[in-house]
């Protein structure tokens, strides 16, 4: 039973290093196709295309990744580390399952958006940029989804809630769990 | 030339400069600034324009705005008004702003009367900060032993930015995060220990806060000489003896500063007072026939020196395939430190855990280099406490010392006679133009006469010459500041370089100008002035080849034996690991 | 599909297109066309709006939809669906079209595609429900052109929008598509530019530097290595002109891009363009690649000796990327941080040569102007602000959306007439526009005709065209730090004044929203905000403290009373407000069945009370009673 347990651990291991690898291989192709020299002056021009790639394969980017692309691109890690603590887009710590985007742009803002997240924050227990401790939910600001007619908007990747209420916001919650786990 | 007026009157100056350049040949014109910098003798120009405190009025096709005259080049026919109320009232609210965003510390603050934002608000006679409000707040990173990094101090002038990526070009610093959050930091806020910073000091060099300083070891020191069952000896780096002059207006040319200097640490209580230019002897005795060597044999070149611990770093962290080419020699610190935990204990008969070893260096990466593990001895480090130039003029001036008053005295014996050669190692092309004396005289058996090798001085970043050795001719180029340094590697790497004999200097100017000598300001003229004191110093010598030094001589007699022997190589030589860092 | 290898080639193919759009243009010119459309086998042609604001609404499985429908009864021969970019009435979408009726429907559901395609389409019968309703007359109006919202409206940047497929470079040969660019290829680089400079066309992207002078500065520079940079960062939170352009009409903008390539000498075009527009991205890749396959971009462009090719860069959520000195650094993967200026980009700007950035509305203008002469633009709008400006009309608006009005219509004219005025009926407060770098217009100002002179001169901006109307129920101190919360987090943090004081600039505004600010509080405001815009480096600290020292300006009255008195009369800042029930009421429950705190105390028919000390200002009760009983106090 023991060693059954082992085992299995083990495999797991291995697989989650196999499926880790398989995404550097991943990344490692995509830098490659840029075709950039060690030394080309230019070559910084591609650090956020491949940030974008980076975030795309692995969900965020944690140091491992920043040193891999660096050594790469043949750049500093402080260079990319600068980068991507400066743009929104890019995250270090990995996101819920269920990325609650609430709009706060204007058009939002001035139909009560802010009372919204306020709810969502009340119900989730965590602020923007926070993911819940059973890595279930994250909340992300955004800053207009080009819906404003339909404000104020929050969108739970490809569903858009639009016209929300603080009354709605247990069912989006809801169903959230129940999309994810379809 | 451009024509422009400045607050009324008429002034013709260069196209190409900037109005706090214009302004600067000007009499009756200031224009305070903060976050400029000009390394003029480096060719570093930092025109960021971050700071906001140099703002002028300005006028300009038909347009009036405020500018910030650092950054702003003149225009023909510009109308600049450098100090309207309007400008002043600006430019206090602008520093009261940062000082909204600044801890008050200044009493227990290592950069206390040596501060460029302390003395803006002096100068601008701030008595309230009308904005409160939150402050940022990141922890303090001593990880290193060198420097010490206190961000909730930072100003965000970016200076050390420059330093590190543009004249250093190891990029251990970058803008981190944004807006309120920004700050310069190593990647993801690292600890310094944990990044590919060399220790050169450059940074600290150029902050005009404490945001960046050496940690500073002043209080271990005091108490390991007031503890009576310590023997305390302290060794001088060459660039100090320069250096030190500035802290005490003494003239840098007058060689005497130096004896004035060891009268003073003997009263600051060290039990005997040596010399690191000693040990720089010694590096010549090994480097020189090691260069011998390599090159008569047949052995991998160019031969690199070593004694450089900064740029020492810098190889193992950036160029892992070349780390067998540097000589092996050990910096002259350690070597000191290796000889004096050894013979000199010996000699006075006491144990090695008893003898503390005090550096003065001009230089940070010193303090990491003594803390690294190859160089301790049964646990006991061979170099105890490192301590800069700096450090040692605050103890001075706590302990009542004024070095001007003082009389001169000589060093002790057995570690403290040296020759101008090994002063000359405190300044860019000292190292080769040492070892090309004692290499000339070995390889030829001949009698030196020319023995001032122009051709490697200066304050140029690479430098190449080729020396004629009785018809051999050997390629040489020495660079300081590692963003040349990198140039030149990267050559190597590519197999286009025909040296045979390669000085590295990670500081512009060499230790001169490291990252523990008193502060110049931006005023790169100091620099030149200690070079020159140096080669002076050399002039003035009476032995001015290494292998000359009589104590040397009898230290090869009584201990080592010869250069190169079984002993030299135990205690004066080192290896270098592969520490690749991104 | 065949290359466009020359002028002839695209003039040709212009001819064979034509047909393909008249059902939709209904051109008096092209008359003929239509009935020889009709003779032909397509009938009619459906619209669906797929851009963001109606996609998101379900449009593409409408589409879907109606397609598999209108295929599964054999009429795909007679009847063409195609999907178009933006309508404009965003408000009411998903929003189709039919044509040649030029029928209007709106709120569409994809539960209706079986009895549309059968009562209506088949059957000829009106569906009323579907039309637009008149919000004063509640009369319903089929036809778009009888909707007031498009009546004041004049196209010029969005002319193509809605109205040509965007994944089809065919459909915008068909309106003269890159027509524009053959002349100037049959003129010299400085003729060009002195039509743009004559016809006044003055930048989109909100500082409103004149194009022409911009490209002249950079035609002039020395050097083969320049680039034209189109600029669709697009940051200010409210706002999607740029992006309804790009993936409503992306060739027009990548067409005008080569007209300002050959203009200034450039044979590279970079378009800087945010993550967060997939879709905008997706239509700009197609529509390159098909440019590529047919050379209309690549060497020697139309059988002439330009060559140009543009490639696609990435923004990753930086508002501070808009300014073009930070897009370079972004471009060149760096921190988008800017630089001070001179050297502006048209001297020294991406990998340090000479480059253009223009706004991608700047470019939508572009071809039309070419094509129609310089006159013909200048006589649109005012003396110093020619042409048209797109706006995104949004917040308490009856119709929002995606607006184009000539230079020089007046405020009231966009919220009265075009917008249908204010949502239930509440009190016009004020008008916002330029986004965070921007103020707020009081209602007194409403008529106040649009210019880049007049907005400014009113404390506010153009901008890129947000345009937010503010009702009773917004407190303008909470709008002022919604602004500068905005500009706090999109600081860039590298010069000093904005860097700290967009962050003591909240601090101040928390105080006065909470109740404790001292008494100085605006005072200090103010004189913050001056030095913030003087000293700071770039425009979004030159122009971050704008929405507050508007508000003051205009609504000084109630920061005091904010201050002072500790009132917020909107109902807005909870410390200063409590909710009450007055004698309106009627007991009818409403409000205590939905009280989330249950601090509504009542019994049917009685009038209820409100518990304030349980209760937590969530304005549930607020907004559910429908007899005006509960009250801000
Ligand atoms: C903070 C800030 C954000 C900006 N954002 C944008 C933007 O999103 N889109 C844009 O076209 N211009 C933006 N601009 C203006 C650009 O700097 C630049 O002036 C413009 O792209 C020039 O194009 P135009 O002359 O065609 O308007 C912004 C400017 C600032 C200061
Ligand atoms: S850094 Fe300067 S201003 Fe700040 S506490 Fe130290 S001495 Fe004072
Ligand atoms: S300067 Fe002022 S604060 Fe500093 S020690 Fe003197 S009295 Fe105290
Ligand atoms: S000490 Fe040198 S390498 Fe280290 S951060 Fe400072 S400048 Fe960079
Ligand atoms: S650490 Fe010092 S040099 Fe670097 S930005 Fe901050 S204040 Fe300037
Ligand atoms: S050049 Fe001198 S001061 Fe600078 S790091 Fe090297 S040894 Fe230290
Ligand atoms: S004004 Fe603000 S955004 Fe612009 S450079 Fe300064 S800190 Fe950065
Ligand atoms: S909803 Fe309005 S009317 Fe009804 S009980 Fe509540 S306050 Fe009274
Ligand atoms: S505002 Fe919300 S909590 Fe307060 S009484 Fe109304 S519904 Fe209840
Ligand atoms: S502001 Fe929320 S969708 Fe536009
Ligand atoms: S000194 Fe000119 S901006 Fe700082
Ligand atoms: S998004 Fe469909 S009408 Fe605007």
């Amino acid at each position: 039973m023991g060693v059954a347990l082992d085992d299995l651990q083990l495999t797991q291991k291995e697989c989650h290093n196999e499926l880790l690898e398989q995404m550097y291989n991943k990344l490692d192709d995509f830098i490659s196709s840029l075709g950039i020299q060690k030394r080309d002056p230019f070559r910084k021009g591609h650090l956020i295309q491949v940030l974008h790639k980076a975030q795309e394969i692995f969900g965020y980017l944690p140091e491992e990744v920043q040193i891999f692309v660096a050594k790469k691109m043949n750049l500093h890690l402080s260079e990319v580390a600068g980068v991507i603590s400066f743009y929104n887009f890019f995250t270090t710590t990995p996101k819920g399952k269920n990325q609650i985007h609430i709009c706060l742009g204007t058009a939002c803002f001035v139909k009560g958006a802010q009372r919204i997240l306020e709810e969502f924050t009340e119900q989730l227990g965590i602020g923007p940029q926070e993911v819940t401790e059973d890595k279930e939910y994250s909340i992300d600001i955004v800053r207009c989804v080009g819906a404003c007619g339909l404000a104020p908007v929050v969108t739970v990747r490809d569903r858009v809630y639009a016209k929300v209420t603080t009354g709605d916001v247990e069912k989006i919650i809801k169903e959230c769990k129940e999309i994810s786990s379809e | 030339m451009a024509k422009i007026y400045v607050n009324g009157q008429a002034v013709e100056c260069q196209d190409n400069l900037t109005i706090l350049e214009a302004t600067q040949q000007l009499e009756d014109v200031y224009i305070p600034t903060l976050c400029h910098l000009d390394l003029e003798a480096f060719n570093i120009e930092h025109h960021i324009g971050s700071c906001r405190i140099c703002m002028v009025d300005v006028e300009v096709d038909g347009r009036r705005k405020m500018l910030p005259s650092c950054a702003t080049p003149v225009k023909d026919g510009m109308i600049i008004y450098t100090n309207t109320p309007e400008i002043i009232h600006t430019r206090r609210t602008v520093l009261e702003l940062i000082l909204s965003d600044h801890p008050f510390e200044c009493l227990t603050c290592l950069k206390n009367g040596n501060c460029e934002l302390q003395s803006l608000s002096k100068e601008f006679g701030i008595t309230k900060i009308s904005y409160q409000g939150k402050k940022k707040n990141y922890p303090i990173d001593v990880s290193s032993k060198a420097i010490k990094r206190e961000l909730n101090k930072c100003i965000m002038c970016r200076r050390c930015e420059t330093a590190c990526n543009i004249l250093q070009t190891v990029g251990t610093l970058s803008g981190y995060k944004r807006g309120f959050d920004a700050v310069v930091a190593p990647a993801n806020l690292k600890p310094l220990v944990e990044t590919n910073c060399t220790f050169c000091g450059q940074c600290v060099n150029v902050c005009p806060t404490a945001a960046l300083t050496e940690i500073s070891y002043i209080n271990d020191v005091w108490k390991a000489i007031n503890d009576p069952n310590k023997k305390v000896i302290v060794q001088t780096a060459p660039a100090v003896r320069v250096g030190i002059c500035e802290e005490f207006c003494l003239d840098h040319f007058d060689p005497s500063n130096t004896g004035k200097l060891v009268t003073g640490l003997r009263m600051l209580g060290f039990d005997a007072v040596f010399d690191t230019n000693f040990s720089a002897d010694l590096t010549i005795m090994e480097e020189a026939n090691e260069f011998i060597q390599r090159f008569t044999k047949g052995g991998r070149l160019p031969l690199l020196t070593s004694c450089c611990p900064g740029w020492i770093n810098f190889l193992e962290h950036n160029f892992p395939d070349l780390i067998d080419i540097p000589s092996t020699c050990k910096s002259p610190q350690q070597m000191f430190g290796a000889i004096a935990k050894t013979y000199y204990a010996n000699k006075i008969g006491i144990a090695p855990k008893d003898l503390i070893v005090v550096s003065i260096m001009p230089c940070l990466a010193k303090k990491y280099e003594a803390g690294r593990e190859e160089f301790k001895r049964n646990n006991i480090p061979d170099v105890d406490y490192v301590l800069t130039t700096r450090e040692l003029a605050t103890m001075f001036k706590e302990a009542g010392i004024n070095l001007h008053k003082l009389k001169p005295s000589e060093y002790d014996s057995p570690l403290g006679i040296s020759t101008g050669a090994a002063v000359i190692f405190g300044v860019t092309g000292g190292v080769v133009e040492a070892a090309l004396r004692t290499a000339y005289e070995w390889i030829t058996n001949e009698k030196l006469e020319e023995i001032n090798f122009t051709q490697v001085r200066g304050l140029d970043g690479v430098k190449e010459a080729t020396v004629d050795i009785k018809g051999t001719k050997v390629n040489i180029a020495v660079t300081s500041g590692l963003g040349n340094a990198r140039k030149i590697l990267e050559k190597i790497e590519d197999g286009t370089a025909n040296y045979h004999l390669i000085e590295i200097m990670a500081c512009p100017g060499g230790c001169i100008n490291g990252g523990g000598q008193p502060y110049i300001h931006g005023d790169t003229n100091k620099i030149l002035q200690r070079l020159n004191a140096i080669y002076t110093i050399d002039e003035k010598s009476k032995i001015r080849k290494s292998h000359e030094n009589p104590d040397i001589i009898k230290l090869y007699q009584e201990f080592l034996g010869e250069p190169g022997s079984h002993k030299a190589h135990e205690l004066l030589h080192t290896n270098y690991f592969n520490r690749e860092m991104v | 599909m065949k290359k466009i290898k020359t002028k002839e080639d695209l003039f040709q193919l212009y001819e064979r297109n034509k047909t393909l759009l008249a059902l939709r243009t209904a051109d008096e010119r092209v008359k003929e066309d239509v009935e020889k459309a009709k003779k032909n086998k397509t009938q009619r042609e459906i619209l669906v709006c797929g851009d963001t604001g109606c996609a998101s609404a379900k449009s593409k499985v409408i589409f879907n939809y109606l397609k598999k429908e209108i295929e599964n009864r054999g009429l795909d021969d007679k009847i063409k669906v195609i999907q178009t970019g933006c309508f404009g009435l965003c408000e009411k979408g998903p929003v189709l079209m039919s044509f040649p009726e030029e029928n209007f429907y709106v709120e569409f559901k994809p539960e209706y595609i079986k009895n549309f395609v059968e009562e209506h389409l088949i059957n000829g019968k009106d569906l009323d429900r579907l039309y637009y309703t008149d919000p004063i007359t509640k009369r319903k109006i089929p036809k778009r052109s009888e909707i007031p919202f498009y009546k004041k409206q004049f196209k010029i940047a969005l002319r193509n929008v809605g109205v040509i497929d965007p994944s089809q470079l065919d459909e915008y040969i068909a309106v003269k598509g890159y027509q524009a660019l053959a002349k100037c290829l049959s003129m010299s680089p400085m003729d060009v530019i002195n039509i743009i400079k004559k016809s006044g066309l003055r930048g989109r992207g909100g500082g409103g530097f004149p194009t022409g002078i911009k490209w002249e500065v950079c035609n002039k520079m020395p050097g083969d290595d320049k680039f034209i940079i189109c600029n669709a960062d697009e940051g200010d939170p409210g706002a999607f002109m740029d992006r309804s352009i790009l993936e409503g009409d992306p060739f027009s903008v990548l067409e005008a891009m080569a007209i300002g390539g050959y203009a200034i000498g450039a044979n590279k075009g970079v378009i800087y363009i945010r993550a967060e527009y997939p879709s905008a991205i997706t239509r700009l890749q197609v529509a390159i690649k098909q440019l590529r396959e047919r050379e209309l971009l690549g060497k020697n462009i139309l059988g002439n000796d330009f060559s140009f090719d543009i490639e696609l860069k990435y923004g990753a959520g930086a508002f501070v990327c808009g300014e073009e000195t930070a897009l370079i650094a972004s471009v060149q993967g760096r921190r988008g941080e800017p630089t001070t200026k001179p050297p502006f980009p048209a001297e020294k700007g991406l990998w340090e040569k000479p480059t253009v950035v223009n706004n991608v509305e700047t470019f939508a203008n572009i071809p039309p102007i070419i094509l129609n002469g310089p006159e013909w633009f200048a006589s649109i709008g005012t003396e110093k602000s020619k042409g048209t400006k797109v706006f995104a009309l949004a917040g308490k608006i009856n119709y929002g959306g995606l607006i184009e009005v000539p230079m020089g219509t007046t405020l009231r004219e966009i919220i009265y007439d075009i917008g249908g005025g204010l949502k239930n009926g509440k009190q016009l407060k004020a008008v916002q526009t330029g986004g965070p770098s921007g103020g707020c217009i009081p209602a007194e100002y409403i008529d106040t005709p649009i210019t880049y002179e007049s907005l400014t001169e009113s404390g506010s901006m153009m901008g890129s065209g947000g345009m937010i109307v503010i009702d009773e129920d917004n407190c303008m101190v909470d709008v002022a730090k919604y602004y500068l919360e905005f500009t706090t987090h999109e600081s860039c943090g590298k010069c000093a004044p904005c860097r700290i004081g967009t962050k003591r600039m909240p601090e101040i505004l928390t105080q006065i929203t909470e109740g404790y600010a001292e008494d100085d509080a605006i005072e200090k405001l103010e004189n913050l905000g001056k030095v913030i815009k003087n000293a700071s480096l770039c425009g979004l600290g030159q122009t971050a403290p704008n929405p507050v020292l508007s508000t003051i300006r205009f609504f000084r009255n109630e920061y005091e009373n904010h201050i002072k008195n500790k009132k917020c009369k909107a109902g807005v800042c909870k410390n200063l407000f409590i909710y009450r029930i007055n004698d309106n009421c009627t007991g009818c429950l409403v409000c205590f069945k939905n009280c989330p705190a249950g601090a509504i105390i009542g019994a049917p028919r009685q009038k209820h009370i409100i518990n304030f000390e349980k209760c937590t200002k969530c304005g549930i009760c607020f907004m559910k009673c429908r007899f005006n009983a509960i009250e801000v106090v």
